[in-house]
């Protein structure tokens, strides 16, 4: 760019560069772990059996059977050459490619290690995966409905909350779908109360969506203390049975993982579509982009700001209603305490993972639900690691993930701030 | 906006700032109304929040509400006799008695020092929603010495609190150093170390270093009485030094923001980032030492709830919701010192006496979470307590303190 | 065919913007609205735009009374609106922008991007307006981004165009082929309206000028029949003192010395080229260049605000590349920053908390970390007396004083004390005569006092005026010294543009 071949020069490094550099120093790591810990120190003629087939599989008994030690060679082997990549001198890279497929291949060394000698059900983590991803998806779906106008909505977590709480007392009472209606409406009106501070009243949208949670937890846990421990027979809600697809479910692996389940999860990935087009291909999407993005100039030419910013949030509730719904009507029965347990935050890590699209918040979703997924199987193998640090995995990727080690994720540029007319 | 202040109503001959001098006090706390109408929202917001918490208590009480159908009158009547129950028995459970003052303070500790750190980075513009997990690292710390070292307890307990004071203000300042690095936003990476700071108590709570011997669930050994803090009036009272340590700490904060250099920089940042740098204040290196303080002080909240009271051993939800409670009092308490004193005293009888209410009335204590949600609700938009009053609005206030997050 | 203001009259809390303002522009007229900063030009248009209701009066189209209650309705009576701030998305393309708000669609809601990047190409080629469709505005130059606004505002069928300070942010190639454009928009047979406060830019384009000057329009002339200094003088209101009073400058050793100093922008590009000066002691160095040229960069490197990438910069014969910003103060150092509200003070501070806000820390302020408030009230009243900075007390907020008292503040904070350097960015930039006078002579006071001083402006006048020795930076690179007393305005404004001497 510059002749400085004159004169002494502190070059600073480019950040992807440096980005690079750490993604390799990373990689290399893996790979020295991976070769000792999963390779040189297990033994040598044990085998890792993964079964790809549910015993209620229409085909049956497919199992992959690994030696533990061969493979983490190989791993350590794919590891060190990624690693190689990043660290040359050169300018096309692509690190968080490398880094992906870096962390594919050491969890599947991983868990051919934790298998080892064992007989696990890859099809069951990988189906309980899918599971898992739905309600982090929907709450990051929420945050990107809200954000992409400009409001930041930290308030998923209280959304999900009191919509599960209200679709259990109202499928317990009137049925199924009385449960999610009452889900849908509830995810809405906090929507519509987080924009209605944030737009009205121009509160700190942080302050708002935390007091969302606050509120949430609040009056659910009241609730359920006062109402629900005498009428019982308003905590427990029926549950939506798994759809069949034809065909399609008697896939092995893939069958049983995206086409054996009840209808939220085909929903979700239908909403992650029908988001991602109206998005990015229609003229509401533009609008509403344009409103996150730069709302005096959406205003100048004549679109209602604050119209577009509240139908959105509002949309952004009913999300997160969707959430609830599939958390009472699908997982649990009972209404519990606190019992999202803080799935909204990682909803809106997914969101931030996912750099504000649709597609990004699924794969986000994907990401955390494995890590949930693979901390409860791992429990079954009786593996050294504690289930708390598999716990505490999501909310450590999201960390990285914001402090922009894996890219550098851009909100939309008006995000959070509160828009005045003159 | 300063745009156009800049190039259409800066007009200097024709008009010069008409605005009448501030007061020392309006000066160092920012707000410009004068004590009466500052404390004007605050008790307009506590009584709207009551009266929606006596809606809520009304509306779920069953007996009540099958009554309705029969006898309006009385249904009505049963409802608002349970209502008055309900607020007689939380007034009396926080000021009715001797006992119940002294409830309130103790529950008043740990909500101010948790409060003065929300505080305080506020001030600085950064927003600390990671207290619970700064005192639950700074608990766990003061729990390992107090487990650990065989001291007499004039040394023993400022250790322990010192070592609460390291861990918390590491681990605030883990969120402090991301952002000045990185720019990660404080917010989404507190939020973060909050489960990470639980799930690792879990975890320590199973490991011999603090886990009671003999027991298979995480929970800690007792602690030993050298470590337990004193208590101040008696032993019938739970209130301990920890109150004491709370004011200091209030007092500290204090002087801290309005009499020192480095208040004067945290405020300088938590204004004009930009500004400050160029003035030469180092703002990355604020950004930690905010955070390092903040969790500091909500790490003296996490030894007060390990050391400060009987059982003197903890489970994994020895912070409870308090880092979050801690939110709503520095709003209330419009980040001052003082402010966060009075919100705190106010929380705590909500508390305390919100056990007895549950003890008594059978209301549970979580409707106290309610109107605290609801404070912040009015706090955070005044206009909303004006509207409902019909108070005039002052000449400027300012709620917004955080911006968009980059990444 | 005619667009009419009539009184209108717009108030704000404790300021009449516009006092009974009338004005008219016909189609194929190009009228410029000329007034000084706080004239209320701005505030006209925005009236026009349908962003603010006036007080009083009346807006007209034909004879028409128009009812502006928002842009759509502006749009909708053909005004269209090119702003000092552009606003584009940066984040969408070319024709994302121009088809927002009015977005061909297919099958109901799905956007035909195609439609939509012919009509860009219709327009761009009937005007001559070339742009490419699919460039994302955020990598376009600013120039062509203005074409796009203007494209913008073409293919919502506009035939009065206002065009607010449009060549504050361009360079001077640009500003040409801007003009170009304007008059080619005039044959096309548009009504134009060019805000501006430059008064030789004025002079060169319009067909008439509206002044304004304290919310009034004070003149409509033809500008074939006045001088300059008449313009000027009604602009003010008073005849204008462009010459700086000082005395010869007697330079002694050098203080700050560059050699070829490199440094990057925010966005990694080369901002700073192989620049080398050096500024003496007693004497004023004005470096003139249309802004984003590099003189922003080249004084946050200079004051430790910026990292260079190479060179050497040394004050007092002492090495200060990579020192930090207090570093730099300390070696007293005075910085009057670009910009007051956003990096020279802490608007929400008091007047005391500003004027001590790069020495808080020293004595007598602090003794360690602990600060006597009382000390720095009485230092600070003394200074608002010293500098005339017209405040009801040390103690009210900066926010609530004048830009002219503001930058008052900045330089009394920054000269009370024995200084060596003074390096000013834009040191007058948006402030009333008055004030410009009075920091000029505190600068001009500072150099007799034996202080070296860096002055960075991108008005030419105030550079002439104020220095001993002018530096023309261009492109990142300084192309060239002038002597203010020897060499023209033409001369120097040429360089300026990048032409060859």
């Amino acid at each position: 760019m510059t002749d400085t071949s004159t004169t002494q020069v502190r070059v600073r490094a480019t950040p992807e560069i440096r980005r690079a550099r750490i993604a390799g120093i990373i990689l290399l790591v893996m790979a020295a772990f991976v070769f000792w810990f999963f390779g040189l120190k297990v033994m040598g003629d044990l085998n890792a059996t993964f079964k790809l087939t549910l015993p209620t599989d229409k085909i049956q008994d497919i199992k992959m059977i690994l030696n533990t030690r061969t493979l983490a060679f190989v791993v350590a082997g794919v590891l060190a050459f990624l690693s190689g990549v990043q660290l040359r001198k050169s300018t096309e890279k692509r690190t968080n490619m490398a880094v992906g497929v870096g962390f594919f291949f050491f969890i599947f060394a991983f868990l051919a290690w934790a298998a080892a000698g064992k007989s696990f059900s890859l099809v069951g983590m990988l189906r309980s995966t899918v599971i898992l991803s739905i309600p982090v998806t929907l709450g990051a779906l929420s945050g990107i409905m809200c954000e992409r106008v400009a409001v930041i909505n930290i308030g998923i977590e209280g959304q999900l909350l009191a919509s599960a709480f209200t679709a259990t007392i109202l499928g317990s009472a009137f049925g199924l779908w009385a449960g999610v209606v009452g889900a849908l409406v509830v995810g809405s009106l906090l929507g519509l109360f987080l924009a209605w501070l944030a737009i009205k009243y121009q509160v700190d949208q942080i302050i708002a969506g935390v007091t969302i949670n606050i509120f949430a937890l609040g009056i659910t846990s009241f609730m359920a203390a006062r109402v629900l421990r005498k009428a019982q027979h308003l905590n427990s809600s029926p549950q939506f049975p798994a759809i069949k697809i034809p065909f399609l479910a008697d896939i092995p692996l893939l069958g049983s993982m995206f086409f054996n389940h009840n209808f939220f999860i085909y929903l979700t990935f239908l909403l992650v579509i029908v988001l991602h087009i109206a998005f990015f291909h229609t003229r509401w999407g533009l609008r509403s982009r344009s409103v996150g993005e730069h709302p005096r100039a959406a205003d100048t030419v004549g679109i209602n700001v604050f119209a577009t910013r509240y139908r959105n949030v509002i949309l952004g509730g009913l999300m997160a209603g969707v959430g609830g719904a599939f958390l009472s009507l699908t997982q649990v029965s009972r209404f519990e305490e606190n019992m999202t347990a803080g799935i909204g935050y990682i909803g809106l890590a997914a969101m931030i993972f996912g750099r504000w699209k649709p597609f990004g918040a699924l794969a986000a979703g994907l990401v955390f639900g494995f890590a949930r997924a693979l901390q409860q199987k791992l429990g079954i193998l009786a593996t050294p690691i504690p289930s708390e640090f598999l716990l505490m995995t999501p909310y450590l990727v999201t960390i990285i993930v914001v402090a922009g080690v894996v890219g550098k994720a851009t909100p939309p540029a008006a995000d959070g701030q509160p828009y005045l007319k003159e | 906006m300063t745009e156009s202040t800049d190039t259409n109503l800066t007009n200097p001959e024709k008009s010069p700032p008409e605005k009448p001098p501030s007061n020392l006090f309006a000066r160092i706390t920012g707000i410009n109304t004068g004590w009466i109408r500052s404390l004007l929202i605050p008790t307009l917001a506590l009584l709207v929040a009551l009266i929606f918490g006596a809606v809520f208590v009304a509306l779920t009480d069953l007996e009540a509400l099958a009554l309705l159908k029969e006898d309006f009158g009385g249904g009505l009547r049963l409802m608002a006799e349970g209502v008055g129950l309900a607020y007689k028995a939380l007034f009396t459970g926080a000021f009715g008695s001797v006992y119940g003052l002294s409830e309130t303070l103790f529950a008043a500790t740990p909500l101010l020092l948790t409060g003065l750190a929300v505080a305080l980075g506020f001030r600085a513009g950064l927003f600390n929603i990671g207290a619970n997990g700064q005192m639950l690292i700074g608990g766990m710390a003061a729990l390992w010495v107090a487990l650990h070292l065989n001291l007499p307890g004039f040394i023993h307990i400022p250790l322990a609190i010192l070592a609460a004071i390291i861990g918390g203000a590491l681990w605030g300042g883990i969120s402090g150093l991301l952002k000045a690095i990185t720019g990660a936003h404080e917010v989404i990476t507190t939020i973060m170390l909050n489960f990470i700071a639980f799930f690792l108590v879990e975890y320590l709570l199973t490991v011999p270093v603090f886990q009671e011997a003999g027991k298979i669930n995480p929970i800690s050994e007792f602690v030993p009485l050298s470590a337990r803090f004193p208590q101040v009036f008696g032993a019938d009272y739970r209130v301990s030094i920890g109150l004491l340590i709370a004011v200091a700490a209030a007092i500290f904060v204090s002087w801290l923001l309005f009499r020192s250099s480095w208040g004067f920089e945290f405020r300088a940042v938590g204004f004009n980032p930009t500004a400050s740098r160029f003035a030469g204040m180092k703002v990355q290196s604020l950004l930690v030492l905010v955070m390092g303080f903040s969790g500091a002080l909500a790490g003296i909240a996490g030894a007060n709830q390990v050391l400060g009271f009987s059982p003197y051993q903890v489970t994994s939800a020895f912070a409870g919701t308090i880092g979050f409670d801690a939110i709503a009092l520095a709003l209330l308490g419009q980040s001052h010192p003082v402010g966060v004193v009075w919100a705190a005293l106010l929380f705590g009888a909500l508390k305390a006496g919100g056990r007895a209410m549950q003890a008594s009335a059978q209301i549970p204590l979580d409707l106290v979470v309610v109107i605290q949600a609801l404070i912040i609700v009015f706090i955070a938009a005044p206009e909303l307590v004006r509207a409902i009053f019909r108070v005039k609005p002052p000449e400027k206030e300012k709620t917004q303190i955080t911006k968009g997050w980059g990444g | 065919m005619v667009l009419e203001l009539r009184g209108i009259t717009k108030r704000f809390p404790g300021v009449l913007a516009n006092d009974d303002v009338s004005l008219s522009v016909e189609l194929g007229e190009i009228l410029a609205l000329l007034g000084e900063n706080g004239a209320g030009k701005t505030t006209l248009m925005n009236i026009l735009y349908g962003l603010y209701t006036p007080d009083a009066g009346e807006v007209l189209v034909d004879g028409q009374h128009l009812q502006l209650s928002s842009p759509s309705d502006s749009i909708a009576a053909g005004i269209g609106m090119v702003h000092q701030h552009f606003m584009l998305v940066p984040v969408f393309t070319v024709t994302e922008n121009v088809i927002l708000g009015m977005e061909p669609t297919i099958a109901g809601g799905f956007l035909d991007m195609k439609a939509g990047s012919k009509m860009v190409k219709d327009i761009s080629e009937s005007y001559k307006l070339e742009v490419d469709p699919d460039a994302l505005i955020e990598n376009l130059p600013v120039g062509i981004q203005q074409r796009v606004e203007i494209i913008k505002v073409l293919s919502r069928e506009a035939r009065y165009l206002v065009f607010d300070e449009p060549t504050a942010v361009l360079t001077p190639q640009e500003v040409e082929e801007f003009f170009q454009i304007v008059r080619g928009l005039q044959e096309a047979g548009k009504g134009i309206i060019f805000i501006s406060h430059k008064l030789k830019e004025v002079l060169e384009i319009a067909d008439r000028i509206v002044i304004m000057r304290d919310g009034k329009s004070v003149a409509d002339v033809d500008p074939e029949k006045i001088t300059e200094e008449e313009i000027a003088e009604l602009m003010v209101g008073r005849p204008v003192e462009l010459v700086v009073r000082k005395k010869q400058a007697e330079p002694g050793e050098p203080v700050l010395v560059i050699n070829d100093l490199i440094a990057l922008d925010d966005r990694d590009h080369t901002a700073v080229d192989g620049v080398s000066f050096e500024v003496c002691s007693g004497e004023i160095v004005g470096i003139a260049g249309v802004q984003g040229n590099g003189q922003t960069e080249l004084i946050e490197v200079i004051t430790g605000i910026r990292l260079s990438l190479a060179g050497t910069m040394s004050i007092h014969g002492q090495d200060i590349t990579g020192a930090s910003p207090r570093n730099i103060h300390g070696m007293n150092v005075a910085h009057v920053p670009e910009n007051r509200q956003e990096s020279g003070l802490i608007i929400d501070f008091t007047v005391t908390e500003n004027m001590v806000l790069n020495s808080y820390y020293t004595q007598p302020y602090s003794r360690g970390i602990q600060m006597d408030w009382d000390i720095a009230s009485q230092a600070a009243t003394r200074l608002v007396k010293e500098y005339d900075v017209r405040t009801p007390s040390v103690d009210t907020q900066v926010s609530s004083l004048s830009g002219g008292n503001q930058q008052k503040v900045i330089v009394a904070r920054e000269f009370d004390r024995d200084v060596g350097l003074v390096i000013a960015a834009q040191p007058t930039r948006g402030i009333d005569v008055g004030s410009i006078e009075y920091i000029h002579a505190r600068i001009v006071e500072q150099r007799d006092k034996g202080a070296a001083v860096l002055i960075v402006s991108s008005e030419l006048d105030e550079v002439m005026a104020l220095s001993d020795r002018i530096l023309v930076m261009y492109r990142g690179k300084i192309v060239g010294e002038f002597d203010p007393k020897k060499d023209s305005t033409t001369k120097i404004g040429l360089a300026m543009l990048g032409g060859t001497k």
